[in-house]
């Protein structure tokens, strides 16, 4: 199976869940089971070759300039996580389908489930960092979700909450290092990144670099001082727990360190930030976890002891310490998210995962018993289990590190966390499952069904066979993972259960006796620890939280406090400093055009637009007067388009001109007609300057343009030359905008449609609340004209109907060969209904207009849509156009163009939303009884009887 | 007439952007209509100015205007229009809802508007 079906099932997947929980919970559960499996048969494929040390790779360039390609390959080391992901996966649904409640949504956590699985996969298999960035956003994102489903418990909510805080902010981190080893490396792709180990140590980057992708590492991986969020995760539902704290979400740091091994590790700077955090967490969890009393914050502070420990492992930076580290992980993900998985199961049947009001379960659960005991001694390290394979293997390392030239340091801490883990293993078994039954727990437990046992069961059953059996179970993959890690060579190793009298054997007997001593002593430890003052992770984030959003929040506050018109004056001198800079910065070539002369007729114009925007700024107050002026403007501006060789952009301006000022004349109706001054002098001299700097500036900047040729050859030839031969038509703006950039005006429609849709909206929200009321009292604040509807006005325009519907259609049908088109012939349709409108009211209109402008938007759009799907046909891209001539008997010949049905669509979207938006604006007006009976104040047919239209 | 069209270009501008400074709703929209004369002129002409030379082909003619401004500055036109209507509306109906076309909404009219 391709890898990118693998990463892409499970997103593909999260659909499923979520839509056929309406057919029952098992349907929704066997979705999110069947998709898991399916990928995981599709990776499984894989594995004889990635075994035998090929590496399997699926290439997608997509911005190769950028660097950002959909690569994903597939080796050891992503052979072994993208299968604990998926197959621990497919357990944890199995569980969960019998350990959510019926009030669960479980649909929705099946999907999310998918999305997180996905998005680890993603991260496992990418081979661009790019790509793995996003992944790795996209698991704070989803257990974000997974965390904070139980979104009705408030510590659920602030846990999802802090998850997300932590390992987003150390996700940001990581985006900077990852862009500064890209960088260093020259390629994105961590398959060439992974060839430059020496490049990279040798760069004075690196050290940055590493120090940002570890922050991003050690955030998702809950290494000191980041730990605190993962315990507090544990407010999500079991399963989620055992998943994102067992094999998934909190190993992506430590896959990440593992990915990037061959080029990161080594050096002294490695060593002791890895090392030591490792080292640092691994002790300070396994203390806290010694003195938890929640069964799952016991069992999360180990696994922050155990991510620990691996980390260090890591930092060890020798070929057998990631040997090591890879077979923990291995070994820690089957007795964790089994040991998870027994919390759960003793939470549900006793009510309760508090460790003081549980014991003696021993004989009321034997099955839940056998399952944690055998986990929980394996997290000890007994012989012959998995844990105490690796922990031998780990305890050996540190046996020979020294750290700064104390060669002590680390095998005795590294003992004294061995001593700690076993001493809370030993724990979790004696204090829940020995010692005597007791008869107040809150509910009487009792072993669960198959359904919810059956997946740690199986888990325990790896983790003894591995124990018994390491070489043939577990050996081809630890070294096929471990080989990747090290970028080829592995030293010689065993994976064997006896080693002989090693210092390793002799730590380990002292951690388990000394263990098996805390475990005696630990109520009088857990008294002088309750007693002891430590710092409470979860106030000291609350506070840096608390303190940035009271920040931010007087940041906001002064800065956003709604003054928009500051906001604009700013964003004006922003941009008037940026062009000042870029004017004193830069160089201006000489003028290389010669002006063209000035005539009589232009200057008239100029005179025009000059006065009137003038006094518009002068008169701005009186709103009609400014309107007016407004449309002289308009209107001098397309007749100098016309002027100026562009009588398309005249045609559409001098008729936008008219929608615009009707649009702005039907608003003027219901708002003041004055503009009070309230502007302060000093207020009026800082806008004068900043718009007479920027009206310098523009008109500068054009008059330097005009007055120069281009410097580089313009694309305007190849549309000149290809207009006819290529696009079918003489006028080469409408073959632009219908058929070289159709694509473009395919969109503006669009956005056309949905203004005029918006627009409606509005309105209807506008009139559904009090307003309403208020319109239908207005009063009129002017005297209104006697006659509504003067009969002139009324007869012209009818008349003019058709005339100007015809003048739209030969507007339209000439549009490809010369000025017109669908823009232009829409507007043109638009004014000759709205004329009618105007002279003969709304209601008289309205009731005569059959179809819906929204109807109108939609088919044009529709039409536009399907007449560039047409090309698919004929096997070509969207929107190619094609167009032929044809002869017919008695005509002359015609051409027939697709663009021509693309142009008609163009047509429909701007009648509609023309129409759309002046048809909203006029619904403000109506007001019963305003609109008299008939629209011509006298109807020649008004007094016939009805019943015998025939009369007349 | 190249001086022309720039001066005028840059009146409109100027005027656009005082209006748009103003506090009220109704000049704000009256100046946004003026700025879009004038980019709409602005991207026009930075095809440069050529008379009698309409992107028409025509065997006969061999020289042409930049007709790529021109198609873009169509588009932009009848954009506008919609980015007017939508504004004018949303412009209306504030002043409907609340009587009051300020812009600004800081101003101490009373309540927290």
């Amino acid at each position: 199976m391709s890898l990118f079906l693998i990463a892409a099932l499970p997103f593909l997947g999260a659909c499923f869940p979520a839509l056929l929980i309406r057919a029952g919970r098992n349907a929704s559960a066997m979705s999110a089971g069947a998709v898991s499996l399916l990928a995981l048969i599709g990776l499984l494929i894989h594995a004889p070759s990635v075994l035998r040390g090929e590496v399997i790779a699926a290439r997608l360039d997509w911005l190769p300039e950028l660097g950002l390609n959909a690569n994903f390959f597939l080796d050891g080391l992503g052979l072994l996580f993208a299968g604990l992901i998926l197959g621990i996966g497919i357990l944890i649904i199995l569980y969960a389908r019998f350990y959510l409640s019926r009030e669960d949504p479980m649909g929705q956590f099946y999907c999310y489930l998918l999305l997180f699985q996905g998005a680890m996969v993603g991260i496992v298999l990418s081979d661009n960092i790019l790509l793995l960035l996003v992944f790795w956003e996209l698991t704070s994102l989803s257990s974000f979700l997974l965390i904070g489903y139980w979104r009705h418990l408030p510590e659920g909510r602030q846990g999802a909450r802090m998850a997300l805080i932590v390992t987003g902010a150390g996700g940001l981190a990581m985006i900077g290092g990852m862009l500064i080893l890209g960088n260093i490396a020259g390629s994105y792709d961590l398959t060439v990144i992974l060839q430059q180990r020496d490049l990279i140590q040798t760069s004075p980057l690196y050290l940055p670099a590493l120090i940002l992708i570890l922050i991003g590492a050690f955030t998702k991986s809950a290494q000191f001082p980041f730990h605190f969020w993962l315990p507090h995760a544990m407010a999500a539902p079991t399963p989620v727990s055992a998943y994102l704290h067992s094999a998934t979400m909190v190993k992506a740091g430590l896959f990440l360190m593992a990915r990037l091994w061959p080029v990161m590790a080594g050096t002294d700077a490695w060593f002791y930030i890895v090392a030591t955090t490792g080292l640092v967490t691994m002790v300070l969890g396994a203390v806290i976890a010694l003195f938890k009393d929640d069964l799952k914050a016991l069992l999360a502070f180990s696994t922050v002891s155990h991510l620990g420990l691996i980390t260090m492992l890591l930092g060890f930076g020798t070929g057998m310490a990631a040997v090591a580290a890879v077979f923990h992980i291995i070994n820690h993900a089957t007795f964790k998210a089994a040991l998870f998985m027994t919390a759960g199961i003793v939470d549900h049947e006793a009510h309760t995962r508090d460790i003081k009001r549980l014991g003696g379960l021993r004989r009321l659960m034997p099955v839940t018993f056998t399952i944690a005991a055998v986990a929980s001694l394996s997290m000890a390290g007994l012989i012959p289990l998995n844990g105490y394979l690796s922990k031998e293997m780990m305890l050996e390392e540190a046996a020979h590190t020294a750290w700064l030239q104390s060669t002590w340091l680390v095998p005795a801490l590294a003992t004294f966390g061995a001593l700690l883990s076993a001493a809370y293993s030993f724990r979790y078994v004696a204090h829940v499952f020995l010692g005597p039954e007791r008869d107040d727990y809150p509910s009487h437990p009792h072993d669960p069904g198959a359904g919810m046992w059956l997946a740690p069961a199986f888990l325990v059953s790896l983790v003894v066979l591995i124990g018994l059996f390491p070489e043939t179970v577990a050996g081809g993959i630890v070294a096929a993972a471990a080989g990747a890690v090290t970028g080829g060579d592995l030293p010689e190793y065993h994976l064997k259960l006896w080693h002989g009298l090693t210092p390793a054997f002799y730590m380990s007997a002292v951690a388990l006796s000394g263990g098996l001593m805390l475990l005696w002593g630990h109520a009088h430890l857990n008294r002088a620890w309750t007693n002891s003052p430590r710092p409470e992770a979860k106030t000291i984030f609350d506070a840096i939280v608390g303190t940035a959003t009271r920040i931010s929040r007087i940041l906001t506050d002064r800065l956003h406090d709604g003054a928009l018109t500051r906001y604009a004056a700013i964003f004006v001198a922003f941009t008037l400093g940026l062009a000042g800079y870029a004017w004193l910065s830069g160089t201006l070539g000489p003028q290389t055009r010669a002006p063209l002369e000035i005539a009589a007729l232009p200057l008239i114009g100029w005179i025009g637009v000059i006065v009137s925007t003038v006094l518009m700024v002068a008169f701005h107050r009186r709103r009609l007067l400014a309107l007016i002026l407004m449309g002289v403007v308009g209107l001098v501006v397309s007749v100098s388009f016309n002027y100026l060789s562009a009588p398309d952009l005249a045609l559409t301006q001098i008729s936008v001109e008219v929608v615009t000022i009707v649009l702005m004349l039907l608003a003027l109706n219901f708002m003041p007609k004055e503009t009070p001054r309230e502007s302060s002098p000093v207020r009026k001299t800082r806008d004068a300057v900043l718009s007479i700097g920027a009206g310098l500036g523009v008109g500068g900047l054009i008059y330097a343009l005009m007055r120069r040729d281009f410097d580089l050859p313009t694309i305007s030839e190849y549309h000149l030359n290809n207009s006819y031969s290529g696009g079918g038509g003489t006028n080469v703006v409408n073959v632009i905008l219908v058929d070289f950039r159709g694509f473009d005006t395919f969109g503006e429609i669009t956005v056309l449609g949905i203004a005029a849709i918006v627009i409606f909206a509005v309105t209807q929200a506008v009139l559904s609340g009090p307003v309403r009321g208020r319109l239908l009292n207005r009063k009129p604040d002017a005297p209104q004209s006697g006659d509504a509807h003067p009969l002139m006005m009324v007869v012209v325009t009818r008349m003019m109907m058709p005339v100007a519907l015809m003048v739209a259609a030969f507007i339209f049908f000439r549009g490809h060969n010369l000025p017109g088109g669908g823009f232009i012939a829409g507007l043109i349709a638009a004014i000759a209904v709205v004329m009618q409108y105007m002279a003969s009211g709304f209601g008289w209109a309205a009731e005569r207009q059959h179809v819906p402008y929204h109807g109108i938007i939609g088919s044009g759009v529709l039409v536009a849509a399907v007449t560039g799907m047409g090309a698919w046909l004929a096997g070509e891209p969207f929107l190619t156009s094609a167009f032929g001539y044809v002869h017919l008997p008695g005509l002359e010949k015609f051409e027939l163009a697709t663009a021509a049905l693309f142009d008609l669509g163009v047509f429909l979207a701007v009648v509609g939303a023309v129409m759309l938006a002046l048809e909203s604006f006029s619904r403000f007006a109506w007001q019963p009884g305003i609109a008299p009976e008939h629209a011509m104040d006298i109807n020649p047919a008004r007094d016939l009887d009805p019943k015998n239209p025939e009369e007349v | 007439m190249e001086l022309l069209v720039a001066s005028a270009v840059g009146v409109l501008t100027a005027a656009g952007i005082y209006l748009v400074l103003r506090q009220r709703t109704f000049p704000v929209i009256v100046g946004l209509s003026l700025l879009s004369y004038a980019v709409n002129v602005f991207l026009f002409a930075t095809g440069r100015l050529i008379l009698n030379r309409p992107p028409i082909l025509d065997k006969h003619v061999t020289e042409y205007t930049d007709p790529l401004p021109q198609a873009l500055v169509l588009t932009a036109i009848v954009i506008s229009f919609g980015m007017t209507a939508v504004v004018v509306m949303i412009a209306l109906g504030a002043y409907l809802s609340e009587q009051d076309d300020r812009i600004d909404t800081n101003a101490e009219t009373g309540e927290d508007a």
